[in-house]
């Protein structure tokens, strides 16, 4: 008897209604179900960050997230960014500085650095290096990533909506 | 790598998640960040029957003062302790927004939960080790009611707890501050599991050490104290040859694993030198 | 690193950092990957894989999985009948072969070895069910270490070599060798070891085999860096025609080397989606990959240099030991590691007299294949650190030791001991350059100051040649059965003007169609953005060789250069009958075509282009008709040098080595797309890295691999590596049409040797050493105690630097 739950979640503005097994990860449920494939899946257990999307905002890696998971949230993937007539100002920064080779973990990167310029729009070489840590890549040797960064960062391109929200003190 | 079917239930409160639990039977495990556990599962490593979520009790979500100690809800986030700016709330307490940087990526820090850290209980995990250093107060609900666990009873063994299977954790209570404390980390690549960590606490009175607290991660099968080399500490000058003194002994007083990472003699030279550095830093702040 | 820019110097576009035309659609997840495919109907294939090392296979019971819900059918070795095993070949007597069956039959060898194949509706269930199968083994003694395999009464891997020999060569023995030695000034000795790697690329590899029951073909869609070759084998496996077959490599997440042999999956999925008349979907999971998916680079080097009283090499003389576990790869066997290294040791050295001995042996592990670099990254290790031992016994030290060694620029083109012909490249240059840029006449100093503050620091120099782009006569001469080394290009222009470019080799990240369409731009006068490549598809490339062995930009670079110049010189035969001029005077720029200095007849070369096809009763026979044209080239072989330096802080207390700087300069000729080539350098330089420091594949006593997650096996990070320095010089080669030569690999080559001398020259100031990668934090203490503990002088003459691990 295999479980199966409805669910109702938004993925870069779009509302879908569907039905999913309880086990299949968000990273499958976007893939192969709401025909969002390019989030990718590197390793499946949460190392390689090429599968990471937004959820609510802040980054999560969605092969270690059930899709059932997601119900009544909102989910932003690399095809929220821009188009291939249309980039988007951190998909510019990317082609400029050369920032990917084989394009497989980049989308991940992309989703990452949009949470953090979203936090964190002035950011140090130092604090770059250790959110780009987050993620692997095997072809460029992150120097293109880190020149993407720092240059997306210095125009602004990460000004724009909050992150996910904080515990405040107290309380 | 897909996991094995499991049946998905979520909790809307945290009582409703302890009847879950009960009704469900042991072979049901809770599921907050899912960081450690979903990954286990995609590795067929874990094959829990069921599934009961429980990462959007808000109501668990806190971090807050409490009497002179500091109250953390099971599902405060990784970040949120990093986060920690108040310096009402952070004084004393100094250690976890230290501790929570060493705590993997940013995006795993955004979905792991403090309590799902105490619960899975790896040996080599920052707030297992904080919660031996602060004395912390385990808070579990079950059936009956809640019941408070002392962090010296709750690590029982290798992913381990004295949690029984129709229990959650709902809080964790640092009874009091430690000023003087600090964590150190070793592991090749910023963010992975320690290979050797150790975190520390020293009070002094007049110039003496008053009460001295060591603890070790990635030593053994649970985190746990260098209890000789805390003792050999009260009343020392906790200078730089006591320190090294304690160090030794702490090192001596371990029986780590060997792997691909380290030998046991690699792990127990790190326990010297990182409990040497760590002691010298929480005296620096006692 | 150069900004992206829109053209070269005067209005060319080779030498031009064009932004890559392919990011468009990769940064938009736009993408196309074999896993993004899965079209109705699609049955999921999840394999049952050996956990033990050896052992006979005794039963194999399917029903259990047959009966699970989704489940299609089980396949195993009795079910492919008349599919035959990969079969790669040496054709020379020291060559044992080691068929790799499709599915293991009887057998197994290794840990993770195919034996059955579970279809179902769903990866999930597929794997459901493949837990269900139940395989009797019978187990069998392992031999998991090149020195058990080697010992006397060790079990044998294959029947067929019973001592665990796949490969023994010998290729060059040079007469008096051993007089020279005897009466040699200085000798020294070293023993390096290299771990066991993985190319890790983020995709794994992954196919989608559909059967069409309309033509009878096969086609396999799959990641792969060879698809030419996988249709080869996918053919002869199946017994079919080769246009019966047809290999569709879409979008390719990476693949340095372990896409660029055949896999048995491959012809699995194949043999099954005909065998079902279903399309059938294999993708691999990373624990797959980490453990079952083709391995490198466990090697054991003795080698040993006489030199004169200047420090000048008088002769090289080396055993090598290669793991290469338990079959031939195909089709490069497993003989590709054992040859190049052998061959490749003396590198950018004046080595006038030689003789090395290299052996593949069995081991009851994953099989090896081509990883970036192939052998290169331990021969340079090995003549690294014997140069550094040579610039220490006879005084001069590291720079002066290599700079008497090196080839000079008056020697080129260079005939070495193995009478391969170098031509002209900067190897003292990059090493003077890079030396000026490490500030290494200030290095004393400096090292003094940080051992003054508790910490070790090393600068470490490496220095190589890099042979790229393989021709037939280099490959021919391994005696592999199936010669790769040209490549073929077609160019077809259309009516409207733009530009169609079909060639064989295999762009996995490489940035192929934009720097192809640099070449074509300069040749036929056109913008590169009316450029367009299809490659990866059988059916519509003439057929070639793919990506490997830094050979497309010359391979195919070349082929395509042919091709436009031959497309160029019919442009300008079609433009001078209508502006009635000479071909010769007829230059092609700007999209124009016009007689030199007379803009007044000037015509677009999009009319040509609509003339020859639209309008070709205006010419004469033989001119239009369509535009297009093919070529070929088959390169002599190309050869590219740098000097990498690495500076290093090295903890006492913990062993972590810290990497401060590190240094590229590198000369691979005509750069076509400089901000390519520096990625090229950029990636290569963090697997070395990698290579030096973090990552190994370990094994149990029992053979079961300890390293199958990315928990265990280090892939560096951002934090773990500094920004690369990179700088160029420029000697163009006359071997090929472009100028360029090859340099994907120079990064991997270069990488460990430079930051393994660098620890060592830390690790010297307290009388310790290691001579194997990776060096991990704890090697590094237990290095640092054995030297405290032991009196580890070395011996110049007769002794070994360092500790070293029995093979």
């Amino acid at each position: 008897m295999t479980d199966v739950h409805a669910i109702r979640v938004t993925v870069n503005g779009t509302e879908h209604e569907l039905a999913v097994e309880s086990r299949r990860t968000l990273a499958d449920v976007l893939r192969h179900d709401l025909a969002y494939p390019g989030t990718h899946i590197g390793c499946e257990h949460g190392i390689c960050g090429a599968c990471t999307v937004l959820v609510d905002g802040l980054p999560a890696r969605s092969c270690l997230m059930f899709g059932v998971q997601a119900d009544g949230r909102s989910v932003e993937t690399v095809e929220s960014l821009g188009t291939p007539d249309e980039l988007g100002p951190l998909q510019q920064a990317f082609t400029d500085q050369h920032g990917l080779q084989c394009g497989f973990c980049t989308p991940g990167f992309l989703m990452l650095i949009t949470a953090f310029l979203r936090e964190t729009p002035s950011p140090t070489d130092e604090e770059i290096r250790e959110v780009i840590a987050s993620n692997l890549c095997r072809c460029t040797g992150y120097q293109g990533i880190l020149r993407a960064v720092r240059a997306a960062a210095d125009m602004g391109a990460g000004a724009g909506a909050g992150a996910g929200a904080d515990v405040g003190a107290g309380g | 790598m897909k996991p094995a079917p499991f049946s998905y239930h979520r909790a809307r409160s945290a009582d409703e998640a302890v009847s879950l639990l009960a009704e469900l039977g042991d072979d049901a495990k809770l599921l907050a960040g899912g960081q450690s556990l979903v990954a286990m599962m995609n590795f067929r490593l874990a094959r829990p029957a069921a599934l009961v979520d429980i990462s959007r009790l808000d109501e668990l979500r806190y971090v807050r003062a409490a009497g002179g100690g500091m109250r953390i809800g099971a599902l405060a986030l990784h970040r949120d302790l990093e986060r920690l700016a108040d310096p009402g709330l952070l004084a004393g307490f100094g250690l976890l927004p230290r501790a929570a940087r060493y705590i993997g990526h940013y995006a795993i820090r955004a979905a792991g939960t403090f309590g799902g850290s105490i619960a899975h209980a790896d040996p080599a995990a920052e707030w297992c080790m904080a919660a031996l250093l602060f004395d912390a107060e385990i808070v579990a609900r079950g059936p009956g009611g809640e019941r408070v666990i002392g962090a010296g009873e709750f690590f029982t063994g290798f992913l381990e707890t004295e949690l029984r299977p129709d229990e959650m954790i709902v809080e964790v209570r640092l009874p009091g501050p430690r000023p003087g404390t600090a964590i150190c980390e070793f592991a090749q690549r910023h963010g992975d599991f320690a290979i050797v960590a150790v975190a520390a606490a020293v009070e002094r009175e007049g110039g003496a050490c008053r009460d001295a607290r060591i603890v070790l991660g990635g030593v053994g099968g649970t985190v746990q104290r260098a209890t000789g080399a805390e003792a050999a500490l009260i009343g020392s000058s906790l200078d730089d040859d006591e320190i090294e003194a304690a160090a030794r002994e702490a090192a001596a007083g371990t029986d780590p694993p060997g792997d691909i990472h380290g030998s046991a003699e690699y792990r127990r030279h790190l326990v010297r030198v990182l409990t040497a550095r760590a002691l010298g830093e929480a005296a620096a702040h006692a | 690193m150069p900004e992206a820019r829109e053209t070269g110097p005067a209005g060319r576009w080779i030498g031009a950092s064009v932004r890559r035309v392919e990011d468009r659609y990769l940064l938009t997840g736009r993408g196309r990957f074999v896993g993004d495919q899965e079209p109705p109907g699609t049955l999921h294939l999840v394999l049952v894989r050996s956990y033990a090392a050896s052992a006979t296979i005794e039963s194999i019971d399917a029903a259990p999985a047959l009966s699970h819900p989704g489940v299609v059918a089980v396949i195993t070795a009795a079910d492919l009948d008349g599919v035959a095993p990969l079969r790669g070949v040496l054709d020379r007597p020291e060559f044992v072969p080691t068929d790799m069956p499709v599915l293991a039959s009887g057998r197994v060898r290794h840990v993770g070895e195919p034996v059955a194949a579970v279809l179902a509706e769903s990866a999930y269930l597929a794997e459901d069910a493949a837990e269900l199968v139940e395989v009797g083994y019978g187990e069998l003694p392992a031999v998991v270490s090149a020195g058990d395999a080697l010992t006397a009464g060790a079990p044998a891997v294959h029947d067929a070599a019973p001592g665990n020999v796949l490969v023994d060569v010998t290729p060059i023995s040079s007469p008096g060798l051993d007089e020279i030695f005897a009466s040699a000034a200085h000798v020294v000795e070293v023993a390096v070891s290299t771990g066991r790697l993985t190319a890790a690329p983020l995709e794994g590899r992954a196919c989608v085999a559909a059967f069409d029951e309309r033509t009878g073909q096969v086609i396999l869609q799959t990641s792969t860096q060879i698809p030419h070759t996988v249709r080869t084998a996918v053919a002869q496996s199946l017994g079919m025609d080769e246009h019966q077959v047809r290999v569709i490599s879409p979008d390719v997440g990476g693949g340095f080397g372990q896409k660029c042999v055949v896999a048995r999956e491959e012809v699995l999925a194949a043999a099954v989606a005909r065998k079902l008349r279903r399309t059938v979907k294999w993708v691999e999971d990373r624990r797959e990959g980490l453990t079952s998916g083709f391995q490198a680079r466990e090697q054991f080097y003795r080698v040993r240099g006489a030199f004169d009283g200047d420090g000048r090499v008088l002769g090289l003389d080396a055993d090598i030991r290669c793991d290469v576990g338990a079959y031939s790869c195909y089709p490069v066997t497993c003989g590709v590691e054992v040859l190049m290294a052998a061959n490749e040791l003396p590198g950018p050295y004046r080595v006038r007299s030689y003789r090395a001995r290299s052996r593949g042996i069995a081991t009851n592990k994953t099989p090896i294949a081509p990883y970036r670099g192939v052998s290169r990254p331990q021969t340079v290790l090995a003549m690294e650190r014997l140069m550094d031992e040579a610039g220490r016994v006879t005084g001069l030290g590291p720079v002066e030791v290599r700079d008497r060694n090196l080839i000079d620029a008056a020697e080129f083109p260079y005939r070495n001991v193995m009478r391969v012909s170098y031509d002209a490249g900067t190897y003292r240059e990059s090493l003077a350059r890079c030396a000026e840029l490490l500030g290494y006449t200030d290095w004393p100093a400096v090292q003094a100051r940080a051992l003054a503050d508790g910490l070790l620091a090393g600068l470490g120099l490496s220095c190589f040649v890099e042979p790229t782009a393989y021709g037939t006569a280099s490959f021919g001469l391994r005696k592999m059965t199936i010669v790769p080394g040209y490549e073929q290009a077609t160019v077809r222009m259309d009516p409207s003007g733009s530009v169609l470019v079909l060639v064989g080799t295999h762009s996995h990240g490489q940035g192929h169609a934009t720097a192809y369409a640099q070449i074509v731009a300069d040749a036929v006068g056109i913008d590169p953005g009316r450029v367009r490549l299809r490659q990866g598809d059988t059916e519509l490339v003439p057929h070639g060789w793919g990506t490997f062995a830094s050979r497309s930009i010359v391979a195919g670079g070349g082929a395509v250069a042919r091709a436009s110049a031959d497309l160029a010189g019919q442009l300008r035969a079609i433009a001078a009958h209508l502006i009635e001029a000479a071909p010769g005077d007829v230059e092609l720029a700007g999209g124009r075509a016009q007689v030199r200095g007379d803009p007044a007849t000037s015509v677009p070369v999009a009319e040509l282009a609509r003339v020859a096809h639209h309008a070709a009763h205006l010419l004469p026979d033989g001119l239009g008709r369509g535009l297009e044209a093919t070529a070929s080239f088959d390169p002599e072989g190309t050869f590219s040098n740098a000097t990498h330096g690495a500076v290093v802080e090295v903890s006492p207390s913990t062993g972590a080595v810290r990497l401060v700087r590190y240094v590229v300069v590198e000369d691979c000729g005509v750069m076509i797309n400089p901000m390519i080539v520096d990625g090229q350098v950029a990636g290569g330089v963090a697997q070395g890295i990698g290579a030096a420091l973090f990552e190994e594949l370990c094994f149990d006593a029992a053979g079961q691999p300890v390293s199958g997650s990315f928990v265990d096996y280090l892939v560096p990070t951002a934090a773990d590596l500094p920004d690369f320095e990179i700088h160029h010089l420029c000697t163009p080669t006359t071997r090929t049409p472009t100028g360029s030569k090859g340099m994907g690999e120079g990064g991997t080559i270069g990488a460990p040797a430079a930051v393994l001398n660098a620890v060592n020259d830390a690790l010297a100031q307290v009388g310790a050493a290691v001579d194997r990668i990776p060096v991990r934090p704890a090697d590094v203490v237990a290095a640092i105690a054995a030297a405290r503990g032991a009196d580890l002088g070395r011996a110049a003459i007769g002794g070994l630097a360092g500790s070293r691990r029995e093979t």
